[in-house]
Parts: structure tokens; C-alpha cells; sequence
């Protein structure tokens, strides 16, 4: 609580004379001074675990606790030279990569099938898909993992990728954003359409498709970070150590006592995270507008 | 697609267009094709394995009747009166709410001074801070949470700022009464961009005429903000309340990374206990205890619906 809560707590308790409105724009100059102060230092505070770690992992081990400075000193590489040589390590990274981009790839093209059949055709059962649709986002991950994983155990496909993807190739949130999208656009593209002699298939995949650039965009994005942090189902599915993804390989180095290698766990972390905050960093819009119109993560 | 023959069927009210009712046949058809996939996937992955849950829930599954799952006894409410009366759970329920109480007004508090701070007067810098302020939502939980621990470790840094200032530190994540806190805190950094982000699009809504109006009349900063921003933003601090709620009570990875529910359990959570109980092998338990969790969502849920809907 202390460091975080200091911070914008000051922001509506800045002494201001109440009746006297001296307006002059001394007042506002200093105000907004003291907001950028406040606020940057909240910046800072916000970022430094992340800082700290993007510094640190390039330390020896011996430096990370209890370390004299900031910076390293020596700058080293061993942290990340141990997890490249590490035979494991690079294989957790590929099962990431495969399941991450599966599960996204998957995404663009089922729930953007099932939401154009929600949105624009009508067909007898559609209410029960929608129904579906809401029911699926309401179970709670807690709720669904036990059943689920007895499921999978029998499908044989424990310790698989298509284990740990097939149960998130078309998540209730992605078919909910392009619903949403798909909706706004106008009927008549359709009838148009129709009246071309175009198939139904055809209409959907050569009309409509292209025109949810931005949609298919927060939907991939919002996949894909979910799918790259998500870690109990893959815990969960993976116990051979070589189906591990980066999350489920740091959560199991990191309990293990006897892992010392502290340089490494940070150096872990680092690749982990890092991907993902890059790439926030480059398509920030489509992570909010994926808010929007959803009002969730 | 094929292409449905034309006069099989009697066309409906005269059909429209130039395929009529056999154009609206392959809307059909083109719809459940395009649905299918969404609808296997539910079936197979949410609606069968929660009915098989409950089922679950009331016998003596464990991981050895994988082969052979209906080969099981069925012992009534036994796993739920194992999962309640377990002291363990009890107290994961009571950390869960601990959770739930501290942490989602500190982040709805701070999300939302933080959205009126970057909606007054700072227009140039808004995006960056927003930006900064967004990134602890979308890192890895996990991976933070192995950092957490090392920031808060005996001899880690936070211990080391502290003692710049003449302060004790503590082994924070090893401490019982401290444990929790400590988790909390990395609960909230990582959930109050969301909330800001929330807050941003809902101020957006407030007309600006309103605090204008309040300034001439010479209402001051605290005041507009409990007069004009609070109020009207009620529907959004409700929303915001309602998803932290449910997502706080699911909290799972920041204890099982930092402390695995230590120490002495003073950091476990309904989620872990779910998760021991599947460990163990105990899928009865398991399944039972996760139906407990469900209903404590959707009650929780439930009442915080009514009040919103009472309030707005």
C-alpha cells in the first residue's frame, strides 16, 4: 500500500482558498506543475518493478539481493546465456509461441465466423447461440479447469498442444467484439450482395471479412496476450516438462527451493514480459478499444 | 455452398429477391455452418464438463477413475461437507474476502483519481501517462509475481528503500500478518490501469458545461469532484465494482507464484484451495469445492447487480 497510495491522494487535497476566486493563472500554472509532479512520480513507482527487473537481469546473481547499486556492475550476460543453454529453456519459449499463435489464428477465423452468423443471419437458434455466448463468459476459469481437464484426460490429449489450445480457439470475448463490429455494418452490403448471386459463405468471407480490419486486430491482440500470460490451464495440461510454457516453467522454477539461480528466474521473467509490453507499446489502440466494447480485460 | 434447389419448398409470404424462400434456407444453413465451430466448442468444453462437475461433485472421483469415470460411488454431499468444514478452505474463503474488501476500493480509488488527474488540464501529456499508467495490465501476471518476490524479499529492495529512510524492513512475503498486504499491493498495481482506462471513457461522457458552470459559482477542486465527477460517474464505479469483485475472487496467480498460500495458509485463496484439492487427486473434492466458489461469485455478483440497478 505505502508507495502506491501516496501518490494521487495528494492531487484533491492541494490546500485552495474556497471562497476567494482569485483566478489568475498563477494558480492553474502551479496546480498543473504540482499534477505533473505527482503523476510522474506515480509513473515511476508504477514502472520500477518492471525497471528494475529489465536492469537486474543483467546482473550476477550474486549482485541481485542486497546489490550496491542500481546499475550492474559488471554488465553480464550470463543470465541469459544459462537459459539459451539450457536445453529446456528454449522449448518453453516455442510452446508459447505455438499455442499463443494457434489460439489467436484460431480466433480471427471461428469467432469471426460465429459473429457475422450472429449479427447479420438469421437462422433458427441463433438466440440459443448468443445465450451460449453470455453463459461461457460468466463461468468462472476456477469453476470450469477441474471438469475440463477430466474432459481433455479422456480425449487423450493431456500434455498436447491441442490440449492446451483447443478449449480457446473461439473465446466468448472475441466472438462478442466482432459481433459488436460486425453489426454496425450496414444491411444493405448484404442485399447487395444477394442479389449479385453471391453464395452465403462467399458474402461473408469476401464482403464482410475484409472490412473488420480493426476488429480481427483487438481480437488478436487480445488473444494473444491473454493466451502468452494465462497460466493455470497450462499447468494444469502440461506436467511433462517439455510441453511447459514460459509462464508454467517460471511458476515451477520459482517455487523450487533449490533454484538459486535468481539471475536466471529475473532473466525468465524478462523474456516473458517483455514481448508483450513491446507490443502493447506499439498497438496500444486496439488493447482499449478492445474496453470499449467489452468493459473487460 | 451448395446451392438448395429452387420450388422444393412453398415459399413463404412470396420470398424476396430473386431466390426467396430458398435464399432464406441457405441463410440457415450458412449460419449454422458459420456457428458450428463456436457451438463445438461450447458444448464440448463448457456446457459437458460443468454438468460433469456436478455429477463430479457428488462422488468419490480421483484421478485413478480417469479409465473408467463412471465407475464411481455416489456419496451424496460428502465432498461438500469435506470442502466446508476444511479449516483451510474457511480460511482461504476469509483471505478471498480480505482481498476483495481492501483491494478493489484502493484500485477503484486510485484508477479513478488517477482518470481525473490526466482529465484536467494536462491534454499534451495524457496519452503517455495513460500509457505508462496501462502497462501493469497487460504484463505477465507470473512473471511479475517472481519479481514481486525479490522486491519484497528480507534483503531485497524495497527493504533497502526503506532503510534509506530509517525504517525496519521486514521478510514481507515470509511475514503472516504482512504476506497478504504485500499480495494485495501487486494485486492492485496490476488492476488500476484497467480501472483508470474505465474511468477515461466514462468521464468522457460528463459535459464539460457542468464544471464550468461549477467554477463560476466557485465550487471548489474537491468539491466538483464530489458534486459533479462522482456522482455522475456512479454508473461506471458500479461496473468497475462489480468486474474487480468477480475477477479479485478468482484470484489465483500472485499467491500460488509468490507464496503458495503461505505462510501457514495466510495467503490462501479459494482458487488455490480448488487447485490443492485437484493436485491431491481428490476430483470430487475438487469439483465441489470449485461449485462452492461459483456460488459465492454469482451471489456476490447477484446482490452487487441489484444495487446497481437500485442506484442508477
Amino acid at each position: 500500500m505505502t508507495l502506491t497510495s501516496t501518490r494521487p491522494a495528494a492531487a484533491p487535497t492541494t490546500p485552495e482558498p474556497r471562497r476567494r476566486r482569485r483566478r489568475g493563472s498563477e494558480r492553474g500554472r502551479a496546480w498543473r506543475a504540482l499534477l505533473y509532479v505527482v503523476l510522474s512520480i506515480g509513473a515511476i513507482v508504477t514502472c520500477s518493478p518492471l525497471l528494475w527487473t529489465l536492469v537486474s537481469a543483467f546482473k550476477p546473481t550474486g549482485q541481485i539481493l542486497r546489490s550496491e547499486s542500481f546499475w550492474p556492475d559488471p554488465v553480464t550476460l550470463d543470465n541469459f546465456r544459462f537459459l539459451i543453454e539450457n536445453p529446456e529453456f528454449p522449448r518453453y519459449f516455442l510452446n508459447s509461441v505455438v499455442v499463443s499463435t494457434s489460439i489467436v489464428v484460431a480466433n480471427l477465423l471461428l469467432a469471426s465466423a460465429v459473429g457475422y452468423a450472429l449479427a447479420k443471419l438469421r437462422f433458427p437458434g441463433r438466440r440459443a447461440v448468443f445465450v451460449a455466448v453470455l453463459l461461457t463468459f460468466m463461468i468462472p476459469a476456477m469453476v470450469l479447469f477441474v471438469p475440463r481437464f477430466v474432459t481433455i484426460a479422456q480425449l487423450g490429449l493431456a500434455n498436447t498442444y491441442a490440449g492446451m489450445i483447443l478449449p480457446f480457439v473461439v473465446t466468448p470475448i472475441s466472438v462478442f467484439i466482432m459481433r459488436q463490429f460486425i453489426s454496425q455494418l450496414p444491411d444493405e452490403l448484404l442485399e447487395a450482395a444477394r442479389i449479385d448471386g453471391a453464395g452465403e459463405i462467399r458474402i461473408f468471407a469476401r464482403v464482410f471479412l475484409p472490412l473488420c480490419g480493426p476488429a480481427l486486430a483487438t481480437v488478436g491482440i487480445l488473444t494473444f496476450v491473454t493466451s502468452w500470460n494465462a497460466l493455470l490451464w497450462n499447468l494444469v495440461v502440461a506436467q511433462r516438462t517439455d510441453m511447459y510454457t514460459l509462464p508454467v516453467a517460471l511458476t515451477v522454477m520459482s517455487q523450487n527451493e533449490g533454484m538459486t539461480n535468481y539471475g536466471a528466474l529475473l532473466a525468465g521473467s524478462l523474456v516473458t514480459f517483455a514481448p508483450i509490453v513491446v507490443l502493447f507499446l506499439f498497438f496500444q489502440r486496439y488493447f482499449v478499444s478492445g474496453i470499449a466494447t467489452t468493459g473487460i480485460k | 455452398m451448395l446451392r438448395p434447389t429452387f420450388g422444393r419448398r412453398p415459399s413463404e409470404g412470396g420470398g424476396r429477391g430473386p431466390r426467396g424462400a430458398g435464399g432464406r434456407r441457405e441463410e440457415a444453413v450458412a449460419g449454422w455452418l458459420l456457428a458450428l465451430p463456436f457451438v463445438v466448442v461450447f458444448l464440448v468444453f463448457s456446457l459437458w464438463p460443468m454438468l460433469w462437475s456436478l455429477f463430479m461433485s457428488f462422488t468419490d472421483m480421483t484421478n485413478r477413475d480417469l479409465r473408467s469415470p463412471f465407475n464411481v460411488e455416489f456419496i451424496g454431499f460428502d465432498n461438500f461437507v469435506t470442502v466446508l468444514s476444511s479449516g483451510q478452505f474457511l480460511r482461504g474463503i476469509v483471505n478471498t474476502l480480505v482481498i476483495v474488501v481492501v483491494g478493489v476500493p484502493a484500485t477503484i480509488v486510485l484508477g479513478l483519481l488517477l482518470a481525473v488527474a490526466l482529465n484536467n488540464g494536462i491534454q499534451r501529456a495524457k496519452p503517455l501517462f495513460r500509457t505508462i499508467y496501462y502497462v501493469p495490465v497487460v504484463t505477465t501476471v507470473v512473471a511479475i509475481a517472481v519479481v514481486w518476490k525479490f522486491l519484497f524479499a528480507d534483503q531485497g529492495v524495497f527493504n533497502a528503500v526503506l532503510a534509506t529512510v530509517g525504517v525496519d524492513g521486514r521478510p514481507w512475503l515470509t511475514d503472516t500478518f504482512w504476506a497478504l498486504p504485500t499480495i494485495i499491493l501487486l494485486i492492485v498495481w496490476r488492476s488500476f490501469g484497467f480501472i483508470m482506462v474505465l474511468f477515461l471513457a466514462g468521464l468522457q461522457a460528463i459535459p464539460q458545461d457542468l464544471y464550468d458552470a461549477a467554477r463560476v459559482d466557485g465550487a471548489s477542486a474537491p468539491r466538483r469532484l464530489f458534486s459533479i465527477t462522482v456522482p455522475l460517474l456512479m454508473p461506471t464505479i458500479l461496473l468497475a465494482m462489480v468486474l474487480q469483485t468477480v475477477s479479485f475472487l478468482e484470484i489465483f496467480e500472485e499467491p500460488f507464484v509468490t507464496t503458495q498460500g503461505g505462510p501457514l495458509n495466510s495467503t490462501a485463496t479459494m482458487s488455490m484451495l480448488v487447485y490443492e484439492f485437484f493436485g491431491f487427486g481428490a476430483y470430487g473434492e475438487a469439483a465441489a469445492a470449485s461449485y462452492v466458489l461459483f456460488a459465492i461469485i454469482g451471489l456476490l455478483s447477484l446482490v452487487q447487480f441489484r444495487v446497481l440497478r437500485s442506484r442508477t
